[in-house]
């Protein structure tokens, strides 16, 4: 029971941190009608500057906050180059240039950083174990990027559905051009949203770091994944990419953990040997396509 | 005709490659042939993705998951002690179709950025049961322990046979695609891409034709990746890492969406300029990605869209 608890615990954590993606990539797309598949190397960017402002600074907390600034501008800087005459341009152009980036940001990365792997710990203060319940002890890093995401995506929401800004972002994801039209500068609007879904993404991987490794191309694994919880949410929805990616990381999560030994009951355990890891990595694309199989526009759609 | 400059730049082109082992030989240089066969086999790739993407519309990302298949299906074969390489590639070609149906089943029902996603999502599933497959070296990959057998016929093993038979395959398949989307078959593929609910109101339900251009596309690929991996002897799950996918898609957009010969030019300038800039710099990719970021944003048509002024 407590090995169950414990493993939803990682599902969610997972989850928080795909949403801290999902969701920056899922507005792009909704409102700029942009596929980009550089978000991931945003995730790295975010990553490497937190190491990097950690080490220059001593300090954790100034590390974030300049990791989470530079992210921000690095997105800006992406969104202003590259991305913006792409807008109008077909899903194939978008993805091939984009592609074209990752292929820049990888390289960039490891030539200021190197190519190896590099390891991080979390700050002593976040470091030990938190007793929850009973004889459960739980990492309290991971604890922490558990509530930093929920709060993030409270924010978020209050943010999207309560602000002025809010406003202007729903208003630019069903109709552009009437926006424009009333006056408000466009352009800058879509730089602004970028620039906040690249500091989502640099926070997901500066919170990633100390869990797994950071190194150059770390982006791309998470971001098929992300492609996934928000095809599954519904693609320009941020409550979609709110359940998609709960949904997501149990799924990735729990399977990895009970796959095995619940296909060992049923059949042999040299079949669930085999069958068990290799079933659980396939788990979530086989979701997204039963998904996209009965409803093609997810489950929770945005509203055109 | 309107090909007709395409078409000169096309025979130019293949009496290049026919000209590549001789001159290879002449100059000592035996690494040259090597990397116009790689060429030719990825072009054989690309234009198997092209039928679908360039005249079909249906944007794949997960074409690199034919290459794997059909050079799984070689390879599963020969660690089994099957070398017969007639076996082994009808293998590659039917696992490859049978593959590409299952996939085309359910995406084709889908379109535009669905349609991309879930092709990735097919191709990353391939991709882990590939790494996930300790039988078969697993992430490692394996080593093809003897190249396709087709005793009498062809010796894998001289070079230059083999160079002629991809050329031969290349050609081959340039002719049969080119047939293809010439047919009437091809004529409902491109309507139904142009328009659709026209395509319907004429009378043509476009899924079944581009579910049979899906799995043609696919069983051509799987041949690819037959050849491939007799040329790199060497068996990865690499070879349908979805970056393939995305390089296959940049060869089919360099050399120009829907022509003949755009995905052979496509292929050769990827690779030659992969080669160079790796010859130059060990920080290749920092070049290539803008360079490909530059080619979508201002050089649309493709390369082989100088040839020809009338672009369908």
């Amino acid at each position: 029971m407590i090995l169950v608890i414990e493993q939803a615990l990682n599902g969610l954590q997972l989850g928080v941190m795909l949403f801290l993606l999902a969701a920056g990539l899922t507005l792009v797309f909704g409102i700029m009608n942009l596929v980009n598949l550089a978000h991931g190397s945003l995730y790295m960017v975010g990553a490497y500057l937190w190491v990097a402002f950690a080490q220059l600074t001593g300090s954790y907390v100034l590390g974030v906050v300049l990791a989470l600034a530079g992210a921000l501008v690095v997105g800006m800087l992406v969104e202003i180059i590259a991305l913006r005459t792409l807008y109008e341009r077909d899903h194939l152009d978008q993805v091939l240039a984009t592609f074209g980036l990752i292929l820049f940001f990888n390289e960039l990365v490891a030539i200021l950083w190197g190519r190896s792997a590099l390891y991080t710990s979390a700050p002593s203060w976040l470091s030990g174990h938190v007793e929850l319940f009973g004889d459960l002890r739980y990492p309290a890093y991971r604890l922490a990027t558990i509530a930093v995401g929920l709060a993030v995506a409270a924010l978020l929401w209050y943010v999207v559905a309560r602000t002025r800004l809010g406003m202007l972002v729903r208003a630019g994801a069903s109709n552009r051009t009437m926006v424009a039209a009333l006056g408000v500068n466009i352009r800058l609007l879509y730089t602004v949203v970028f620039g906040f879904g690249a500091a989502l993404a640099g926070l997901a991987g500066l919170m990633a770091g100390p869990i797994y490794v950071v190194e150059p191309g770390m982006g791309e694994q998470v971001l098929i994944q992300v492609f996934v919880v928000i095809v599954v949410g519904g693609i320009g929805s941020i409550r979609g990419a709110f359940a998609g990616a709960l949904i997501v990381g149990m799924v990735d999560t729990l399977g990895r953990a009970f796959l095995k030994p619940a296909l060992a009951t049923i059949w042999s355990p040299v079949v669930a040997d085999t069958a068990g890891p290799a079933l659980a990595s396939m788990l979530i694309y086989l979701l997204m396509a039963i998904v996209l199989a009965l409803r093609p526009e997810g489950l929770f759609p945005a509203r055109a | 005709m309107r090909f007709s400059a395409q078409l000169l730049a096309l025979v130019v082109l293949l009496a290049l490659l026919a000209a590549v082992p001789p001159l290879a030989e002449l100059l000592k240089q035996p690494f040259y042939l090597e990397l116009f066969r790689r060429i030719m086999i990825f072009a054989i790739a690309a234009l198997s993705l092209n039928l679908i993407l360039g005249y079909g519309g249906m944007i794949s990302f997960g074409h690199a998951v034919y290459l794997g298949v059909g050079a799984y299906a070689v390879g599963v074969l020969a660690h089994y002690g099957i070398t017969n390489g007639w076996l082994q590639w009808a293998l590659a070609i039917g696992a490859s179709a049978v593959v590409a149906a299952a996939i085309g089943a359910v995406s084709i029902r889908t379109s535009g950025i669905y349609f991309i996603m879930i092709t990735l999502a097919f191709s990353q599933m391939l991709y882990y049961l590939g790494i996930s497959i300790e039988e078969f070296g697993g992430d490692d990959g394996m080593r093809l322990p003897k190249k396709s057998q087709f005793p009498g016929l062809i010796d894998l093993d001289n070079p230059v046979a083999f160079y002629y038979l991809v050329l031969a395959i290349l050609i081959a398949f340039l002719y049969l695609g080119h047939r293809l989307v010439n047919s009437r078959f091809g004529m409902v593929i491109r309507a139904a891409k142009a328009n659709e609910p026209r395509t319907r109101a004429i009378g043509f339900s476009p899924y079944p034709y581009r579910l049979a251009a899906f799995v043609i596309a696919g069983a051509m690929g799987g041949l690819a990746g037959a050849l491939l991996v007799n040329q790199t002897v060497f068996l990865t799950p690499e070879f349908m890492n979805w970056t393939r996918s995305g390089e296959l898609m940049f060869m089919v957009i360099l050399g120009g969406v829907a022509t003949t010969a755009g995905p052979v030019l496509g292929a050769a300038v990827l690779l030659l300029l992969e080669d160079l800039l790796a010859g130059w710099t060990q920080h290749w990719q920092l070049i290539l990605g803008p360079l490909l970021v530059l080619s979508v944003l201002f050089f649309r048509r493709g390369l082989a869209g100088i040839f020809s002024r009338d672009h369908g």
